[in-house]
């Protein structure tokens, strides 16, 4: 047992965390004065948001930089991850100005909520030791439970709610256990001293530090939503606002994959050969169970949810991978989602209406003649979903699959290879939908101004990211 | 710079003609045929200022793409990709004009068509690896467009299936692509993503080299369509529109053979050698199993389609001589089929317009009633078996003049081709022109339009040109093939002494994988090129 020593507190290297949980007060105590209109609340919390983005640099270029006794760091990773948060929770943010309206959400707590969440997020990525980990997840979960759920008077918002607190409650029991285990086994709760001490060999694998991985793979596996621990995503991306479904898809995802990757391709390498495999199994049978399980679904939001089972699946080989060029090739992925995902929710929203939200595919049936630009947006996004380039999304699975295969993993690219060929038949599905049947009905469409931007930001990322990659790349890898 | 603009106008040409309101067809067609008429004209500029005598790269253009990666945007024509890419210039100003009766969503049709026709010359002038896939898959969805909205009544199937088949080769060729571009940095120490410069600096033995090779060879076969993966092509043709059909075979498969020629066999040259006998097995038996499935066919488009899926074989079987013969009658051939059956899909689709129906038993008797269109028919007929005079014969024989040198056996049953392709193509021309007119729906039957002729003609000219005079045509490849020939051989692991003993090259080559395969590891590290 080390002693423990008066932490150097470090202001600077938390100052997205802070200026974020000032912003987020502030939107709280707003809310109290401001009535109905929440736009103020709006404003507030995106200003926040770009002050975060912008206090992230606050470091400058001395990075990587360990603060708090090593329990938080600021690096290529944290930094880059901020960013992604920051966009993120601003596009749903947006997405959700003019849902909110038409849905009747009316309260003030949304957009702190989504703020506090965010908190959690960089708090998640940028953590390097287990207990701060385990805070930023709980930060994250508690505040998508209630978001969740944050349509009271709707049933499956109910459901979604209850189902992930359930759950989420329940993989944070065996993270916790895992991480147990972890410190029982190596004598220390920061990444980095468990790295040395395993790298020594001053501590042996042994029965129990296994049990601690399998256990933290599950606790994980939950998190990110892979198979076999996927179960919830599809009843709570179905169940949950449009807007806040985005936004679990993409910045909640992002921040767990971060941890993960921080935990065992930084923390545990060393035991690499025993949870290599167990990864593997898991990322091979998300690809499958997401791609299997999409095709056979008529509901938009379903389909994305199994979909992003898929897309976990391809993520994983890059923390299996766990070189440099697998983190990198993390955050890319993560970047070229957030806007493919935001991009798709946002048609998903300006399709709805009010009372009826036209989930089905059937509703999207003639949409490509009737509204071209936004069917042409869709099918972007799908494509881009699917891997094809020149589309952002190609350039990520190039990514992964050039990390994975550096480090031999040949089995698994091909796997999912395989794996992109089936995902292209439920995505072009879509597009069948869209281009080669006839309307059900009439299209009341409304194309509100916020959530066209946010589509449009979509389509540009999309496009940037696939055409124009070289920026971002260097960003992610260097 | 040039090459460039030629390549993306068509799509700058759709992009524009996405914002002319829909109800001006007039219009937008005039427009999308305006751009594609001046895109193959610009084209021809490549073939003045083209040297015949240098098997090198010309009016390349590289900038520095993904710099973090070493990819770069390097575009550039040789003698093998020349003739395809005026070919697909041609092509998309024919189907354009063969498309002027589409009424449903026109603007849409012409945006895919153009953007289409950058796809598809992207293809041909991609030196990076990158950035041919990127071509190569981005021009599937276009085409995947084409056939879902404006084709038959199981487009739906046929479009999936075409889509879905391609993407899967083509997947396995890009794990191909990544690993050669991570061995490629492990040898030399650079990233680079060049065609050419792997071509010359990666080094690889010769069991890497057959893998690699499967991963490449499964996404061209697929294209080809090499016997067995050709069943996506029969659905994709029948339903398809009449240009769509005119694309996929003209130019579509094309690609399929180009990938062969620029990729399997300058990359891995011993890996060819040794499965040479593979490919030609499955070469000859696409030629004859195309050619009994073509004669037994009721529709017209099906019947065509199977007729492909034969002349493809030829095509692979000349490439495989691993000689100057063969390969020159692989690449007039593929220029041969671009012609001839794109033809022959546009009369089918004349006679669809007409009768709105593709099925042999329906028709007899024609050449009474429509006569020119009966002439045009045999024309193009005549020219797909190959009957000399027109441009058939020439790249057939040249094919066979090839293998026959390297193997007799496969130049013997590809031979059998050409008679069968007589027997399929004469009884269906008997069964459609000939006879008695027994359908009296047939009776009122009208006879080409203007229109139709203007889109007959060039193609009969050139028909006859490459029959008669080929040597325009077959001079732009000579020199690359030659350079292809000699670096094949060169780097295939095998030592022959002269010039023109490719025969002996080639029998060498199998009895060396012979000894190879028997004696186990120990040979299989020689490493091949130098």
């Amino acid at each position: 047992m080390e002693p423990i020593p008066a932490p150097l507190v470090d202001l600077t290297s938390l100052a997205p965390v802070l200026v974020l949980s000032v912003f987020t007060m502030m939107v709280l105590l707003v809310d109290l004065f401001v009535g109905r209109n929440k736009s103020v609340l709006v404003f507030i919390s995106l200003t926040g948001l770009l002050m975060a983005a912008i206090s992230a640099f606050a470091k400058g270029a001395e990075i990587p930089v360990y603060s708090f006794n090593g329990a938080y760091v600021v690096d290529r990773l944290s930094i880059f991850f901020t960013m992604i948060f920051c966009l993120s929770s601003a596009l749903a943010i947006l997405l959700s100005v003019e849902y909110n309206k038409r849905e009747g959400i009316r309260v003030g707590e949304y957009y702190s909520l989504i703020l506090f969440c965010t908190v959690g997020m960089i708090v998640l990525a940028s953590s390097t030791d287990l207990i701060m980990i385990f805070i930023g997840i709980e930060i994250v979960s508690i505040c998508l439970y209630v978001l969740a759920g944050i349509r009271r008077g709707d049933l499956r918002s109910n459901e979604a709610s209850l189902k992930y607190f359930l759950l989420g409650a329940f993989a944070t029991g065996f993270l916790l256990y895992g991480m147990t285990l972890l410190y029982g086994t190596t004598g220390s709760v920061k990444l980095l001293t468990i790295a040395e001490r395993l790298n020594s060999g001053e501590v042996f694998t042994n029965p129990l530090m296994l049990m601690g991985v399998v256990l933290l793979v599950i606790g994980f596996g939950f998190k990110v939503a892979s198979v076999p621990f996927h179960m919830w995503a599809p009843d709570v991306y179905q169940g949950a606002p449009t807007p806040v479904t985005a936004f679990m898809a993409v910045g909640p995802k992002a921040a767990a994959f971060a941890a993960f990757f921080r935990v065992f391709a930084e923390g545990i390498p060393e035991l690499a050969p025993s949870w290599e495999t167990t990864l593997s199994i898991v990322a091979v049978l998300s690809m499958f169970i997401g791609n299997l399980g999409a095709i056979m679904q008529t509901n938009i939001k379903r389909l994305l949810a199994f979909s992003s089972v898929s897309h976990v699946g391809y993520i994983l080989i890059a923390v299996i991978a766990k070189n440099t060029l697998g983190s990198a090739s993390l955050l890319f992925y993560m970047l070229s989602y957030a806007f493919m995902i935001f991009g798709i929710f946002g048609i998903v929203i300006l399709l709805g209406r009010e009372g009826n939200e036209n989930l089905e595919l059937e509703n999207y049936s003639g949409l490509g003649f009737k509204h071209p630009m936004l069917a042409f947006c869709m099918t972007l996004f799908m494509l881009s979903l699917g891997g094809l380039p020149p589309l952002a999304g190609f350039v990520a699975k190039f990514y992964i699959f050039q990390a994975a295969l550096k480090e031999g993993f040949l089995w698994l690219v091909i796997i999912a290879v395989l794996n992109s060929a089936i995902s292209f038949y439920y995505y072009l599905k879509v597009i069948v939908f869209m281009y080669m049947k006839e309307p059900i009905g009439e299209f009341k469409i409304s194309l509100t101004p916020i959530t066209l931007f946010v589509v449009a930001i979509g389509v540009l990322g999309t496009l940037e990211l696939g055409i124009f990659p070289g920026p971002v790349i260097f960003l992610a890898q260097y | 710079m040039f090459l460039t603009f030629v390549t993306f106008l068509p799509l700058i040409g759709a992009a524009l003609l996405a914002f002319v309101p829909d109800e001006k067809t007039e219009t937008i067609k005039q427009a999308a045929l305006g751009i594609a008429v001046a895109d193959f004209l610009l084209s021809l500029v490549f073939y003045q200022e083209f040297d015949m005598h240098s098997h090198k790269m010309q009016f390349e253009f590289m900038v520095p793409w993904i710099e973090a990666w070493g990819i770069n945007y390097h575009v550039g024509l040789d003698g093998i990709s020349l003739l395809l890419y005026i070919l697909t210039t041609f092509l998309t100003a024919v189907s354009i004009l063969a498309s002027w009766e589409v009424k449903k969503h026109t603007k849409y049709y012409m945006i895919s068509m153009l953007a289409l026709s950058t796809g598809m010359l992207g293809v041909f002038i991609a030196l990076d690896f990158f950035m041919f896939y990127v071509f190569w898959e981005f021009q599937l969805v276009p085409m995947y467009i084409i056939i879902g909205v404006w084709g038959g009544p199981r487009r739906l199937y046929a479009a999936v299936k075409f889509f879905i088949y391609t993407a899967v080769g083509s997947l396995l060729m890009l794990v191909g692509i990544i690993w050669m571009y991570l061995e490629l940095h492990q040898q030399t120490g650079t990233y680079s993503t060049d065609i050419l410069f792997m071509t010359d600096n990666l080094k690889m033995a010769l069991e890497v080299q057959i893998w690699l090779f499967l991963a490449f060879f499964l996404a061209f076969a697929i294209k080809v369509p090499m016997f067995p993966f050709h069943t996506w092509l029969p659905d994709a043709h029948v339903e398809a529109p009449t240009a769509g059909s005119i694309i996929l075979a003209g130019v579509l498969l094309k690609m399929g053979t180009y990938g062969f020629l620029r990729f399997n066999l300058p990359l891995f040259p011993a890996a060819s050698y040794s499965l040479f006998p593979y490919v030609c097995w499955l070469a000859v038996i696409g030629i004859v199993y195309g050619a009994l499935v073509a004669m037994v066919q009721e529709d017209l488009k099906k019947l065509v389609a199977y007729s492909s899926v034969s002349h493809l074989g030829f095509v692979m079987l000349g490439i495989f001589a691993f000689n100057h013969q063969g390969l020159s009658g692989a690449l007039l051939q593929n220029i041969n089929h671009g012609i001839s059956t794109s033809a022959l899909f546009l009369m089918v689709g004349m006679i669809y317009d007409r009768r709105h129906t593709r099925l042999i038993k329906e028709f007899g008797g024609l050449s009474k009633i429509i006569p020119v269109f009966a002439i045009y028919f045999m024309i193009v007929t005549l020219s797909s078996i190959g009957l000399p005079g027109m441009n058939g014969f020439i790249g057939e024989f040249l094919v066979l003049i090839g293998m026959f040198q390297t193997d007799v056996v496969f130049a013997m049953i590809g031979t059998s081709g050409v008679i069968f392709a007589a027997c399929y193509m004469l009884w269906m021309f008997q069964r459609v022109m000939f006879l008695e007119v027994t359908n009296p729906e047939n009776e009122k039957l009208e006879d080409m339009n203007l229109r139709e002729k203007i889109l007959m003609v060039p193609m009969v000219i050139l028909i006859f040109w490459i029959g008669l005079y080929p040597a325009p045509f077959t001079k732009t490849f000579d020199a690359s093939i030659e350079h292809l020939v000699s670096h094949v051989n060169k780097h295939s692991g095998i030592k022959h002494e002269e010039e023109g003993g490719a025969h002996h090259a080639a029998v060498k080559g199998k009895a060396t994988v012979a000894q190879l395969l028997t004696t186990g590891t120990s040979e299989t590290t020689v490493l091949v090129k130098e």
